[in-house]
């Protein structure tokens, strides 16, 4: 499993990069950190087609809203229902079972634009 | 003889008393602990003495609405009821109490007078639809008021009706989008876009989105202001409009201005001002001078009248000479010695057909009007702009005096307009901007503005405004200041705050994810109660 960050702070992990490769997204732990304690999240209904950098889920924390891009195009094949009833998971557990929805991938060359972990915490150090 | 035969031997003390043993009633002295209404009212009770109702008749009219079981209202007596509400008011924070320091907000005296003018008979009675000559004193008033804010914008035209800052938003968008689609329809591309400055309020890309734009932000420079640079690159032909906040919500003025509204109109889209902060400069810059070509004004902040819980918003919107056609109805024009009113049926003749429509069925806010009147009346030209350098060297005397204890992210950006802005940059480890605003509420003042702007690492944002004596301002940076060095310090008890208050500190989180939003009876105390 390879995870891939983007600058927006959310986290895409794929096994493999073939065609029907199903990939999963979520929030870092930096970005958890960030927002603090998250009160409601909104991803995206089974079915919706995404775009990469397009707006795709809303996350509430006790401090703000905030939006979700997505950072792949493709369609969302299930959302993690798991959050409706406890959000706190998001804080708990950012990179594991608080993931927000499982997509396909229209095209796996765009993972090469994003940032693996040690890119990443660079990043987030830089901040 | 007699020695003390009442008993009365008080026991000074050392002033040191138990403070924390409760009392029998939960209640402090004065402060009194008040049960929700539906606690303390029962079904059984009522205030009034209403005779029977006719059960026959109201089957006979009400068939199927009929209520097969009481809802539960309670009952209570009027002397019951009145204490209910007064308690309750007594644990309200208000500005006729102290201080009122929300960033953004401008809490400001509401002047007496005002409430005294808008409470004469002649203006609080008058019913919108009353024949326009019957009511040439009220449309004299609007007038008024009218040409005072076009005079202090040198703007040529106005619409009085928006009831609230947002509100005025949405007008001066629509006019855009009506000046845009004129030029649709005479052959001009369709504009989509309206970009937004990151610490723009949040109201602007929400109304730009309502208004069925898409919306960009523009980035902000190191110094806290809108990026010229950064916005110039994004200028061009799907750009409906810019959204520009100015003073800032970082509380500075957006020197570049002038240079903005030539860069807007040379790429052919129209400038929108948020007047909401226009405090800071009544009487000083006039807007239109600016390059401006629609700005709305919040009466109830820059012209005093209450806010917040205390009364309507009310939101006139000023236009340049390039949207004045598009601008809404009604409007009140002087027509020689008279008022009218001009209204759909004669906005052809008076050649104003191209108006976007209206934002209300009447006329706005009357009440507020005339309390903006008296306001503007009562200070004169000069008196506003005495509010508008008092409010600024109030704000400054704030942000000097606080800086070395607190960062003040944009101190060196030079003086700050209405308000100071302070971060969290410097409190001890896991103390947070929440914990000093939840401290200043154990020390007797309303909190800052906190967490906003979004462009500020926990944000503090302080508008004193005008209304505050040198002694209040000293009072409360003291108090401040203290706060601030316990945060810094790590003072654990900070983390407890408020200690005094009726309630202490809430579970934002639980609250928001599980929020109880219908009171019903506990069945407990239901069978307590038989």
């Amino acid at each position: 499993m390879s995870y891939y960050y983007t600058r927006d702070h959310e986290w895409i992990s794929v096994n493999g990069t073939s065609h029907d490769t199903i990939a999963t997204v979520g929030i870092t732990d930096y970005a958890q950190a960030q927002l603090g304690d998250i009160v409601f999240v909104e991803a995206p209904p089974k079915g919706t087609k995404l775009s990469k950098g397009g707006e795709c889920a809303v996350v509430e924390s006790v401090k703000a809203a905030s939006d979700i891009y997505a950072p792949v195009t493709g369609e969302v094949v299930e959302p993690n229902r798991a959050l409706e009833g406890e959000p706190a998971l998001v804080n708990s557990s950012p990179e594991d079972d608080g993931w927000f929805f499982k997509m396909t991938l229209a095209d796996s060359t765009e993972l090469e634009g994003l940032m693996n972990a040690a890119e990443y915490k660079a990043y987030v150090a830089s901040l | 003889m007699s020695i003390n035969a009442s008993g009365w031997k008080p026991n000074i003390g050392d002033g040191q008393g138990d403070h924390e043993r409760p009392s029998f009633t939960g209640n402090r002295a004065l402060m009194l602990e008040e049960p929700l209404i539906f606690e303390i009212g029962d079904t059984e009770r009522t205030g009034v003495d209403l005779a029977d109702a006719p059960a026959a008749n109201a089957v006979d009219r009400l068939g199927a609405l009929l209520r097969s079981a009481p809802i539960g209202l309670p009952g209570l007596t009027e002397p019951e009821t009145v204490r209910h509400y007064t308690r309750l008011s007594r644990q309200n924070y208000a500005i006729d109490l102290g201080l009122f320091p929300l960033g953004s907000c401008t809490m400001k005296h509401n002047p007496r007078l005002n409430e005294k003018m808008a409470r004469l008979p002649g203006f609080a009675d008058l019913h919108p639809l009353t024949p326009i000559e019957q009511c040439q004193g009220a449309l004299a008033l609007i007038h008024l008021v009218g040409e005072w804010l076009k005079a202090l914008t040198n703007m040529p035209a106005i619409a009085m009706s928006p009831k609230a800052g947002a509100h005025g938003e949405l007008c001066g968008l629509l006019a855009i989008r009506a000046a845009h689609e004129a030029r649709e329809r005479a052959g001009g591309a369709a504009r989509r876009t309206v970009l937004v400055p990151e610490s723009a309020h949040g109201t602007n890309p929400a109304t730009a989105a309502f208004c069925g734009y898409a919306v960009e932000s523009i980035p902000a420079t190191g110094d806290g202001r809108v990026d010229l640079a950064a916005l110039k690159a994004k200028l061009g032909p799907d750009i409906a409009a810019v959204m520009i906040t100015n003073p800032n919500t970082c509380g500075l003025f957006e020197r570049d201005m002038i240079a903005i509204a030539d860069a807007v109109h040379a790429a052919g889209a129209y400038l929108y001002c948020d007047g909401a902060n226009f405090n800071a400069i009544v009487g000083r810059v006039r807007p239109g001078d600016l390059g401006i070509d629609a700005m709305h004004i919040n009466l109830h902040k820059t012209f005093s009248t209450p806010h917040g819980g205390g009364g309507p918003g009310a939101g006139p919107v000023v236009f340049s000479q390039a949207l004045a056609p598009f601008a809404p109805l009604p409007f009140v024009e002087k027509q020689g010695d008279r008022f009218v009113l001009v209204e759909e049926e004669t906005a052809q003749a008076e050649h104003h057909g191209d108006a976007f429509g209206r934002m209300v069925a009447f006329h706005g806010q009357m009440g507020m009007f005339v309390r903006a009147a008296a306001y503007m009346l009562s200070h004169g030209a000069d008196g506003l702009r005495q509010v508008a350098e008092d409010a600024v060297l109030a704000a400054n005397y704030v942000l000097r005096s606080l800086e070395d204890v607190l960062e003040a992210p944009f101190a060196a950006s030079g003086p700050c307009m209405h308000e100071a802005l302070f971060s969290d940059e410097g409190l001890a480890d896991g103390f947070s901007t929440l914990d000093i605003a939840k401290a200043l509420i154990d020390e007797g003042f309303h909190p800052m503005t906190m967490y906003f702007p979004l462009v500020v690492h926990g944000a503090m944002l302080i508008e004193p405004t005008e209304t505050e004596s040198r002694a209040t301002l000293d009072q409360f940076i003291g108090a401040l200041r203290s706060v601030a060095e316990r945060g810094k310090a790590g003072d654990p008890t900070l983390q407890q705050a408020p200690i005094h208050a009726p309630r202490r500190r809430l579970d934002e989180t639980l609250a928001a994810r599980k929020p109880v939003l219908v009171w019903r009876e506990q069945p407990d105390a239901a069978v307590a109660a038989e």
